[in-house]
């Protein structure tokens, strides 16, 4: 109570000097003395008593008047923050005078750019100041009426609005009446709307209620930001002007209302005056007083045991007798680490031990990790943009290599906990494997082989060149003498050549392309046959001994027909005149275009392939009873070529995937070689008979021994293009095959008598020398019968001739 | 199909394989449990060919037998108990169960996967890179504060065993981190630490896996830290063996950390050796004896006498010499380098505890520095970049300071890991350092380095080495066939055009056998090839951008001086 009794006039006297300040409105000053001291009457608690109250209010206005005389300012200051010492002293009482100052919202800007420098920055502390005190009070505690007094004080400067003079006006008015009635003194009682936020009343043009229930229209705000801007570069209070949302207009704080919140801001007193650090007074001594603080009798309970503790302490007795509770465990005392291989003992290594990979180290960084590595090592724009471009697995190095001038300059690596998560994940999510590492020598993988030297003789070298043809030279062939060299081609002639000096020595125009020439093995005829078209000729060269030849048109000549006249597929017409002086002896017309034309060893027979569907692939021809027939009745895929066996009554039919065998007296297959390639294009026999070679144009050769078995012995993947031609020599053991890529391959192809010994294979010379022409490159290649050499001819249109 | 009794993991048997439906990671992690990749993938995975995780049903029921698995069951009791006491605010029981909180140990774990100490030794470098990894770690959330502060004591106490031991051997300044090279018993460790700065950490980790092995791993590397200090009786933990302890504490404890903290700080600055069981006497070496070897033997122990000896040295490397570092230098990095090759090294008092001498020392025999410039300069004592000290130590003597004084441009720091082999490509820098180590004089070497052109033109030579050697090959010929008679150039070029002969026989008939290459050889031999030229390609590439690099710097250069 003694507390609240001091308080009252201060407060009173706050309010009151407060509408005093402003030496205009000094006329006023008792009414408003009145005024106010009602408002501080409302301060009190409803306890009081009314006389009371009357009591204080004489002395009161006593001290009022004081001042006013006075008007001196420490005495006023004193009084101004009494109202506030009183707050802080005592809390059962409503005490923080609640400072509803606000500051416009879009001043907060341009606040920098004050004239006055030490003052701008002063008033914006102020003003940010005000926004936090009222921040931290408590919204509902009672508005003091120092906004009223600024009101107040505009109202005397500023009157050059008349709405605006009149608003601030009302609330001067009002008071009067309302006091009497109004008991609480929480509310600002120029606007009623009570403590909402007032942006409610955006859309209003008043901003609230005065008490008579009237609209308090809002001023009329006519500053603009041009406005505001001059008045901050002009007024020289601005810094101390601030907002009142509530009444709308704005502030003018006074020096001591400055100085009040710098001390609140500095966290200090709001009356200079009032000491904080008064010498304490202890309520108890702490010396024994003869009498006891209360001398109250100790209760019964104090003497009779808690049954509620006992029920307490037998739950926690069960509890541990039954073990749910268990004691404290004892702390650990052993130290952390300790020598944890003390005793090691072999035993302990087990078989898991044994089977543990244990994780690959980290990979050693080198040179191009460096922060400075040598300028080798940094990557060059090319390198950089193609390892930007790689996807992350890709890349060879994890980085790009970076120099740094010095070891300052260096930045963390902002990858390194990545990566070593990733080596976390690697070493507990990857699977381990040993892996053996292929640690070869590459020349121990070479096989050994004979030496090409010792496998000699075999052509090596390019010696002659027959030049002539104007297209590609499809078909070549040897006379059994190795004399005479007879080549067709696809500008439609045949030519016979001299081996050994490459003269051309005759020219025989044909009807079409030369297909297929073969010459008769027997060297008691002179006879050629080539296939040009639908048709295959047989020609008497008229070369070497005239015997020979003449023997030749002899034996054709003497044919007699038949009796009775076979029907035949094919036509056997006998040349005559013109056909006949260039050595055209008998042209059989067949009904398809003929692929190939091969002779039977002992030069009566010999075999056609057409290019057909049917049965009728394949035509066996007797030259000497001028009769044709047709093996087969069946036919079993495209017929490639055909070849007869060199010594006995054995034909060989290569179609695209298999080489079928038949035995042409028993008139059966006898075995069917399967070549492991897709396409056959060329097919010889070795003169032994037992071992055949296939080249084919998805660049194999394939060596079959028919002894062995029906699969190739072995597969030979030299030419990198499709092969055109295979041929074994006659005496030597070698086979030669030429291929697209423009390049003959001579290998060692030894055959041995013996059973148990399986053919060798060499390759001893790869000759070169064929210019590779619209991608066809060596189209057929053929030894010489008795001597090493191999001849071949080309789509360059040449023959050449290896020794 | 086989239930684990516990119904923790389910396993599928098949061929001996189990794929794992939940993979108990944690318990893998610590174990080293590791998949495996099925012979037959196809068989085992019913037809599929889906990645999917193999283990061995052996290596599952091992670890179910593992009786951690209790204690994680416990612990995981514990931690329900825990959260319900929250939930009811029951504050009593919380304190009781927290005091109760079970706990575990992984000694029997680290025992079991490394049976004998040299095992574990060889496993030793993931366990130190995590280590010095999370000892950088803020504590701030990422894993328990904890385990950061142990890390750092482990950290800590394995650089001083080194430091004591003097077992570091090479020292790489990557753009990761610092990478160090020690032989502990015979075993090389190889660490990597960051530079120090804070992470910034990814979003794409799971820390919870890294914990976990840092969990085993600081396990692992405080008892090979007990054992190795054991073994040089030290004292574990490590003590400092300055007397003035009690003197430092007063005087700089206040102003550094709290005693607790500062202790560990002090060890860490590496400044002062710790205290060992037995006072140490200087010499107690044991000198091993020298067996006598036989005479084909000779050169090889010759050879490792040499390598010895030079180890040795490397040992006494700063041995006598006085650092003191700059604050704009890595700290304990250097330091760590200086104090194992024998060096004394002191910073400024400001920087770091531990600081022995002031930078006004006179006795300071190099300074580094790592700033274009310095103000005040004493005149006897080097001022010299860091790099000269990690370069000096993978060298293993010391480098002529002039390449690294203050702002010249330092040469490449190589890295010392890389050991060239025949036909690999060798930085002219390290040919250079090869030949200093070789004793061949700096002068000489410097001298090349003065007339530029000429040791341009050796390496032009040595890159297409091989015309020389023919060169070389034919010039005695030429020789020969001169003293004999009047130069006839027919007999000369009979030689030659035989030698080619010979040489290309020999081509081809390489050439036609690997014509006759089985298939599966002929591959293998391609794919060997193919490596060998790749590698020639790499080594040609690096060869040439190191000539272009050096054309173009002498054009510069040449620039200059005509400017001038």
């Amino acid at each position: 109570m003694m507390n609240f009794d001091l308080s009252v006039p201060h407060v009173l006297f706050l309010i009151f000097w407060c509408s005093m300040h402003d030496s205009e409105l000094a006329e006023k000053m008792s009414k408003k003395g009145k005024n106010s001291s009602r408002s501080a009457k409302l301060k009190r608690p409803i306890t009081d008593t009314q006389a009371e109250e009357d009591e204080k209010f004489a002395c009161f206005s006593e001290e009022t008047s004081h001042v006013d005389e006075d008007s001196d300012l420490s005495d006023s200051e004193e009084s101004v923050f009494s109202g506030l010492e009183d707050s802080g002293s005592d809390s059962d009482e409503e005490s923080f005078p609640e400072l509803k100052l606000e500051l416009d919202s879009g001043e907060g800007s341009s606040r920098e750019d004050e004239p006055d420098g030490s003052s701008g920055g002063e008033g914006e502390k102020v003003k940010k100041d005000l926004k936090k005190s009222k921040k931290k009070l408590q919204p509902k505690s009672q508005t003091l009426s120092l906004k009223k007094v600024a009101n107040e004080e505009k109202e005397g400067e500023n009157g050059n609005l008349e709405h605006h003079s009149k608003t601030a006006q009302q609330p001067i008015s009002v008071p009067k009446d309302e006091y009497e009635q109004d008991t609480s003194d929480e509310e600002d009682i120029r606007n009623t709307v009570g403590n909402i936020p007032m942006e409610w009343y955006k859309d209003y043009p008043h901003i609230g209620y005065d008490l008579n229930g009237k609209k308090i229209f809002k001023p009329i705000r006519n500053k603009d930001e041009l406005d505001e801007f001059l008045d901050k570069m002009e007024s020289p209070d601005y810094w101390r002007t601030v907002h009142d949302k509530v009444i709308g207009s704005d502030i003018k704080l006074t020096d001591e209302q400055v100085q009040l919140v710098h001390r609140l801001q500095k966290g200090q007193f709001g009356d200079v005056n009032f000491n904080q650090y008064e010498p304490a007074v202890d309520f108890f001594t702490h010396e024994t007083m003869i009498h006891p603080v209360t001398n109250r009798p100790e209760d019964k309970r104090s003497f009779i045991p808690s049954l509620i503790e006992k029920e307490k302490v037998s739950k926690l007795v069960h509890a541990i007798k039954m073990g749910w509770i268990k004691p404290r465990r004892p702390k650990e005392t052993a130290p952390q680490y300790y020598d944890l291989w003390a005793k090691e003992d072999s035993s302990a290594i087990l078989g898991r031990h044994k089977m543990h990979v244990p994780a690959p180290k980290m990979k050693l960084p080198g040179h191009e990790e460096s922060y400075n590595p040598p300028p080798e090592y940094l990557f060059s724009e090319e390198e950089k943009l193609a390892w930007e471009q790689q996807e992350p697995e890709e890349r060879k190095l994890k980085f790009i290599p970076q120099k740094f001038s010095s070891l300052r300059t260096v930045p963390g690596f902002s990858r390194f906990i990545q990566d070593r998560f990733e080596r976390c994940l690697d070493l507990y999510l990857c699977p381990r494997q040993r892996k053996m590492r292929v640690n070869v020598d590459p020349e121990d993988l070479i096989p050994k082989l004979p030496k090409p030297k010792d496998l000699q003789p075999f052509p090596t070298t390019l010696s002659l060149v027959y030049r002539g043809h104007t297209n590609l030279v499809r078909c070549i062939s040897m006379s059994p003498s190795g004399q005479w060299l007879a080549s067709g081609c696809d500008d439609c002639t045949v030519k016979l050549w001299e081996v050994s000096t490459a003269r051309c020595l005759k020219t025989i125009k044909v009807e079409g392309a030369v297909k297929s020439i073969a010459w008769n093995p027997n060297p008691a005829f002179s006879l050629l046959a080539f296939s040009v078209e639908q048709s295959v000729i047989l020609l008497n060269p008229f070369l070497g001994d005239k015997i020979v030849s003449n023997a030749t048109d002899l034996l054709i000549s003497s044919y007699v027909e038949p009796e009775e006249e076979k029907s035949q597929s094919v036509k056997w017409v006998s040349s005559e005149g013109e056909e006949f002086n260039q050595g055209f002896r008998i042209t059989i017309r067949h009904p398809k275009h003929v692929k190939q034309v091969t002779w039977h060893g002992k030069g009566d027979y010999f075999a056609s392939v057409l290019l057909d569907n049917g049965n009728m692939q394949v035509l066996i021809h007797q030259l000497s009873k001028r009769r044709s027939q047709c093996p087969f009745n069946k036919a079993k895929g495209l017929v490639q070529c055909v070849s007869f066996h060199p010594l006995r009554p054995f034909f060989f039919v290569a179609t695209q995937r298999y080489v079928r065998v038949y035995n042409l007296i028993k008139q059966e297959l006898t075995k069917k070689l399967v070549a492991s390639c897709k396409w056959i294009s060329s097919m010889d026999i070795h003169p032994g008979g037992d071992n055949i070679i296939c080249g084919s144009y998805d660049s194999k050769l394939t060596w079959f021994d028919l002894d062995l078995s029906t699969k190739p012995y072995k597969v030979l993947r030299h030419h990198k293009k499709a092969l055109r031609g295979v041929a074994f020599h006659k005496h030597y053991p070698l086979f030669a095959s030429s291929s697209d890529d423009g390049s003959i391959i001579v290998c060692h192809g030894m055959v041995y008598n013996d059973l148990l010994q399986n053919p060798l294979i060499v390759p001893v010379k790869v000759l070169k020398g064929h210019e590779i022409t619209r991608d066809l490159g060596v189209l057929d290649v053929l030894f010489h019968p008795t001597q090493p050499w191999v001849f071949s001819s080309g789509a360059d249109s040449t023959i050449r001739l290896y020794t | 199909m086989t239930h684990c009794q516990n119904s923790f993991m389910h396993i599928y048997v098949n061929y001996g394989l189990t794929c794992c439906i939940f993979t108990p990671r944690r318990l893998c992690i610590l174990k080293g449990i590791y998949p495996h990749e099925p012979k037959h993938k196809k068989k085992v995975n019913k037809g599929s060919t889906a990645p999917r995780t193999f283990y061995l049903v052996k290596d599952i029921r091992f670890l179910l037998h593992e009786p951690i698995v209790n204690k994680f069951r416990e612990y995981k009791v514990f931690v329900r108990k825990l959260r319900k006491a929250y939930g009811k605010a029951e504050w009593s029981t919380v304190q009781h169960l927290r005091e109760n909180k079970p706990g575990y140990k992984l000694d029997h774990i680290v025992k079991e996967r490394y049976p004998t100490f040299i095992d574990a030794l060889r496993d030793l470098d993931d366990a130190l890179c995590m280590c010095f990894l999370f000892s950088t770690f803020a504590r701030t959330g990422k894993c328990h504060v904890q385990t950061i502060q142990l890390c750092r004591r482990l950290t800590v106490e394995w650089m001083n065993y080194i430091v004591t031991s003097r077992s570091l051997r090479k020292v790489f300044l990557s753009i990761r981190g610092i990478y160090y090279q020690a032989e502990v018993l015979g075993q090389p460790i190889t660490w990597l630490i960051p530079y120090q700065f804070a992470h910034d950490h990814p979003t794409d980790v799971d820390y919870r896996v890294m914990a976990t092995f840092t969990e085993f791993y600081t396990t692992l590397l405080g008892f090979i830290n007990f054992r190795l200090y054991q073994n040089l009786n030290l004292v574990y933990p490590p003590k400092l063996e300055s007397p003035t302890e009690e003197l430092m504490t007063s005087e700089y404890g206040e102003d550094y950390a709290m005693g607790s903290e500062s202790y560990l700080e002090r060890l860490s600055s590496l400044s002062a050796s710790i205290t060992h069981v037995i006072p140490s006497k200087e010499d107690d070496e044991v000198q091993l004896d020298e067996f006598p070897t036989e005479g084909e033997d000779a050169n090889q122990t010759e050879l490792r006498e040499k390598e010895k000896q030079q180890a040795e040295a490397q040992l006494k490397l700063f041995e006598g010499l006085k650092f003191f570092l700059n604050r704009e230098v890595p700290r304990e990095s250097l330091a760590f380098v200086i104090r194992c090759f024998g060096g004394l090294v002191s910073w400024d008092r400001s920087l770091c505890i531990g600081a022995t001498y002031e930078v006004t020392d006179e006795t300071i025999t190099h300074q580094i520095v790592d700033r274009p410039n310095v103000d005040k300069q004493y005149l006897n004592r080097y001022y010299i970049q860091p790099q000269w000290i990690y370069d000096s130590v993978n060298a293993r003597l010391l480098l002529p300071v002039e390449d690294y004084f203050l702002g010249v441009t330092l040469p490449p720091h190589l890295s010392p890991f890389v050991e060239e082999k025949e036909g690999d490509y060798i930085p002219p820098e390290k040919l250079k350092i090869m030949a200093l180590q070789r004793g061949e004089k700096p002068d000489e070497l410097n001298k090349e380095d003065s007339d530029d052109e000429s040791s341009s033109e050796e390496e032009a030579i040595d890159t297409d080495g091989n015309e020389a050697q023919e060169k070389n090959r034919r010039q005695p010929v030429h020789k020969e066939v001169n003293v004999k008679k009047l130069p006839v150039k027919v007999t000369a070029g009979k030689v030659r055009v035989q030698k080619v002969n010979v040489n290309q026989e020999k081509a081809e008939e390489k050439r036609l056998a690997i014509m006759m290459m089985k298939k599966r050889e002929k591959y293998l031999y391609d794919k060997i090839m193919f490596g060998k030229k790749r590698k020639v390609r790499e080594v040609n590439k690096l060869a040439a951008k190191r000539k272009a690099h050096e054309e173009t710097m002498k054009a510069i250069k040449k620039k200059k001086k005509s400017q001038k």
